[in-house]
């Protein structure tokens, strides 16, 4: 049972609200910059770096982070998941980096990534940005900037769909044997 | 003890029965053969559905005693060739100490009428301790019963060497088995020299470093007129070569064994020591020939080369294995898949390669399915399906690369002098 | 679908296509690890390799051990003393008792062909050949294919030259397959004494003449050229080797002016290439060994999730 929970333009509404928000709290500062987890994070950071552009004129350098070598569930017996690669084009030294993934439910992605960027520097400040949180937090890791709270069990899947990788902008929930 | 074996298909070329018949065994002869025999006896064989085939006669074991007994002993050897079906067997002399002087030769026919439950028979050493040097006095052995003189494992490199050997044979009536391999060939090789040896990296020996010997050897054989028998031919050349000598009436005969018409390089792949041998396995075109030379009659017989080696000497890297396999317990199962099921000879023809040329090359009388003859019988149950498992293998050693494999053809009983050591293909206690 | 399924890397004959590329593709994650200022991600962390070296190797080992911690792997190495007089533990008995301590991945280097082949199929750890006798040395192939790639942007179609003692050598051999299951048409030239049997059989061209085979490669590979050798084998004299098939710039100024150089390492300046090569704008052959840290990363970070034996 497959539901669009948010439309195209719902979604575009999103992304331009978060990258206001982004804007009251960093607008003015030199050293801002965002990575997105890969795939489609790193999508969405690219888009929101077009929106501080667009709005505010504001250049801010993107990266994307593959956080397959620093998963917790490799050991497990598992067909080997596909290798994500890397690239921070840039110095993190002393910047405000902002996460962005596309949804946000156990925490341990994000970790991964918390991880990841701390071995290619030290940031002043790291901050989360995620379009969907679905809640069932399993690491104490919150967002400081969110799209929409859903409410979810753990039995439904929530997929979000980009025109980059998918053809159109849409978020799908499922359940999972539907 | 007497013995009626009822309703056995009886494959003798040297009779011309055909049909099935009943056997009666007494006295250690053949005592009768009809149609049906009502004598009474203290055991009968049902042999409805198997063949009666005269014992066979492998003309090349290696026995390993004195001095390599975790290897093989002349009791487990014995023991495992009769679980083959062989009720004759001539054993190689690369024992430590070789088989080169009286002392040795007594001491191992002393094991041989202790120990062995068929007939050992003895090749001697051509040369003092086979190092190819110096003539040993062979000639007075014969009165100790060895059967032939070899050197087998080594070539006599010295050609003067080997021509004095056979001019020296010829003297005293005594067979030479012949190892051909010319060491400065041959080198450090550990299989066939060819793009596969190339692929795998490893040295090869190439195909001349036999023929040319065996080339050699005959030469000598035809300019002293002693009787050579060239041991374990593995290529075409070497085939071709011995048609041509007996074409010129030289006395050459000459053997192949089961691996060398069953295997090639190519099962090297996976760097198996089991098959690692020396002569080392060759292309599929050397099988195909060695075939048909088994039938044409270049090669008279098939001999093992059955060759015990401990699992340490063959769980090792490639180039350090020893060379050689055992091969008593399953030459009859390969026999019958390659060259029977092939329909590349026929029964008889498998009765000769094993236990009349063979028989005969060695000089003693070739069992025979007979009236008044020794009852000298190895009954076989012809399509039987099995598997060689290391833990049924009678032999000390486990070498083989038929282990795990699917086989047809499978020994029932066979009688040695008329004493049944072999029954439903377990050895009896005797 | 699973690229990669098999617990060992034994050689590239074993191979598909896809499975190199894959192998290929991989590197690149791991090469960009390598530039940053922590050279390590935990992905292997607590996974225990040992390297078993019954060869002498620096640069090999070295280039191994790196890439194994710099995985988080923890790591040992154990010098092997061979002598085919001193018998001793078998081989596949020493890896038993290593994989009885729980070891993930052995990486084995060996003075004869199938050692690490046996072993492979002996254990239930992943076994890596780090070379065997003259059979393969497959993390050396993947490393110069790597690096050709990363050169020329491709492998498919590429004229790629090999020169050298070919007959004995393992790193022409693991070449040879890699190279042309990737579709590049590779020639050897070495005296003819020197090319290994079955040429032919091996899919590739052979000539003993350098100009001939150096004129319109992309790449060339010069093998190391050892003249103190056993003499049981015939072997070219030096001063002719060297007046015939070194690399010098005079022979380079007839290739293509962007011809990549390779050289396995480590190089007798003045015999199989010149200073001015080894160190001129062509060699890649420091990248090369950037390149292999990176490689032997892929290789280990895939063998140890694999389960299947060759």
């Amino acid at each position: 049972m497959k539901t669009v929970i948010l439309d195209a333009s719902t979604l575009k509404r999103m992304i331009d609200r978060i990258a206001h928000q982004i804007l009251e709290h960093h607008e003015n500062n030199p050293d801002l910059a965002i990575v997105g987890i890969k795939t489609r994070g790193a999508h969405l950071a690219k888009r929101f770096a077009e929106r501080l552009k667009e709005f505010k004129g504001k250049e801010v350098p993107v990266g994307e982070l593959g956080i397959t070598f620093y998963r917790d569930d490799f050991k497990k017996d598992s067909d080997q998941p596909v290798v994500q690669s890397t690239e921070i084009g840039f110095d993190i030294e002393n910047k405000t980096i902002i996460i962005v993934d596309d949804v946000l439910q156990t925490g341990r992605t994000v970790r991964c990534a918390l991880d990841e960027l701390i071995d290619f520097g030290r940031p002043a400040k790291i901050e989360l940005a995620v379009l969907i949180d679905r809640g069932h937090r399993e690491l104490p890791i919150r967002p400081d900037y969110v799209g929409k709270n859903v409410p979810t069990s753990t039995e439904q899947v929530i997929r979000l769909n980009l025109t980059e990788t998918d053809g159109k902008d849409e978020v799908i929930l499922e359940s999972k044997n539907g | 003890m007497k013995y009626l074996i009822k309703n056995a298909k009886i494959i003798d070329p040297s009779n011309k029965l055909d049909g099935k018949f009943d056997i009666l065994i007494s006295g250690g002869k053949i005592a009768k053969i009809a149609e049906k025999i009502t004598d009474k006896a203290e055991k009968t064989i049902d042999a409805e559905g198997k063949t009666a085939l005269p014992g066979f006669v492998d003309i090349h074991v290696h026995f390993r005693q004195p001095g390599y007994e975790a290897k093989e002993t002349i009791l487990t050897g014995s023991r495992c060739a009769v679980k083959g079906g062989f009720t004759h067997v001539l054993m190689m002399p690369n024992t430590r100490p070789p088989i080169d002087c009286e002392k040795v030769i007594t001491e191992v026919n002393r094991i041989i009428g202790k120990d062995s439950i068929n007939n050992v028979y003895i090749a001697s050493a051509i040369t003092k301790k086979r190092e190819g040097k110096e003539l040993s006095d062979f000639g007075a052995y014969k009165k100790l019963g060895i059967k032939a003189i070899s050197d087998d494992g080594d070539s006599i490199a010295d050609e003067k060497i080997m021509e004095l050997a056979l001019k020296t044979a010829k003297k005293e009536d005594l067979l030479v088995i012949s190892h051909c391999e010319d060491r400065k060939l041959s080198a450090n090789g550990v299989m066939n020299e060819g793009f596969i040896s190339s692929k795998l990296g490893l040295n090869g020996m190439p195909k001349s470093a036999e023929y040319k010997i065996v080339q050699r050897d005959i030469e000598l054989a035809k300019k002293t007129g002693a009787k050579l028998h060239i041991a374990h031919v593995s290529c075409k050349e070497s085939c071709e070569i011995i048609k041509k000598a007996k074409k010129e009436g030289v006395k050459v005969t000459a053997e192949t064994a089961p691996h060398y018409f069953a295997l090639t390089e190519e099962n090297c792949q996976t760097y198996d020591t089991r098959t690692k041998m020396s002569p080392p396995l060759r292309t599929q075109k050397d099988v195909e020939f060695i075939k048909k030379s088994l039938a044409d009659g270049t090669l008279d017989a098939i001999a093992t080369d059955h060759a015990p080696h401990g699992f340490h000497d063959k769980y090792v890297e490639f180039d350090r294995a020893e060379f050689g396999i055992i091969g008593l317990e399953t030459a009859l199962s390969v026999t019958i898949m390659e060259l029977i099921e092939k329909k590349i000879i026929t029964w008889q023809k498998l009765v000769d390669l094993m236990s009349t040329n063979p028989a005969k090359i060695l000089g003693i009388t070739p069992p025979q399915i007979k009236e008044g003859a020794d009852a000298d019988i190895t009954i076989i149950d012809a399509s039987k399906e099995w598997k060689m498992f290391a833990e049924d293998v009678v032999s000390k050693s486990k070498n083989s690369p038929f282990l795990k494999k699917p086989l047809r053809g499978f020994v029932e009983y066979v009688f040695v002098g008329g004493k049944l050591k072999l029954a439903e293909g377990k050895l009896l206690r005797c | 679908m699973a690229e990669w399924t098999k617990k060992d890397l034994i050689g590239l004959e074993y191979l598909s296509r896809e499975e190199i590329e894959h192998i290929l593709t991989v590197t690149d994650s791991f090469k960009e690890v390598n530039k940053r200022a922590v050279k390590k991600v935990p992905v292997l962390r607590g996974k225990t390799v040992v390297s078993l070296f019954y060869e002498p190797s620096t640069r090999t080992l070295a280039s191994f051990e790196l890439a194994a911690r710099r995985l988080s792997c923890d790591v040992m190495s154990l010098p092997m003393k061979t002598s085919s007089v001193t018998k001793g533990e078998t081989l596949v008995d020493t890896g038993r008792n290593i994989e009885a301590m729980n070891v993930d991945i052995i990486i084995v280097r060996h003075s004869m062909s199938g050692a690490p082949y046996v072993l492979s199929q002996a254990l239930n750890a992943s076994v890596v050949n780090a070379g065997d006798g003259w059979h393969e040395h497959p993390t050396q192939a993947l490393l110069d294919m790597y690096t050709i790639k990363k050169k020329l942007g491709k492998i498919e179609g590429l004229k790629v030259c090999i020169i050298g003692d070919i007959a004995h050598s393992r790193v022409a051999r693991s070449n040879i397959w890699g190279l042309t299951k990737l579709g590049a048409k590779v020639t050897l030239c070495a005296p003819k004494m020197l090319l290994p049997m079955g040429v032919e059989k091996f899919g590739v061209n052979a000539t003993s003449n350098l100009d001939e085979a150096i004129k319109d490669a992309d790449a060339i590979n010069v093998l190391r050229m050892q003249f103190e050798r056993d003499s049981t084998t015939a072997f070219p004299e030096k001063r002719k080797y060297i007046q015939d098939y070194s690399i010098t710039s005079e022979v380079l100024a007839k290739a293509k002016k962007d011809i990549v150089v390779m050289h396995p390492g480590p190089i007798n300046r003045g015999i199989e290439m010149s200073s001015e090569v080894a160190d001129g704008e062509n060699s890649v052959i420091l990248e090369q060994v950037t390149n292999g840290v990176a490689v032997r990363m892929a290789v280990l970070y895939l063998v140890s999730n694999g389960k299947e034996k060759l």
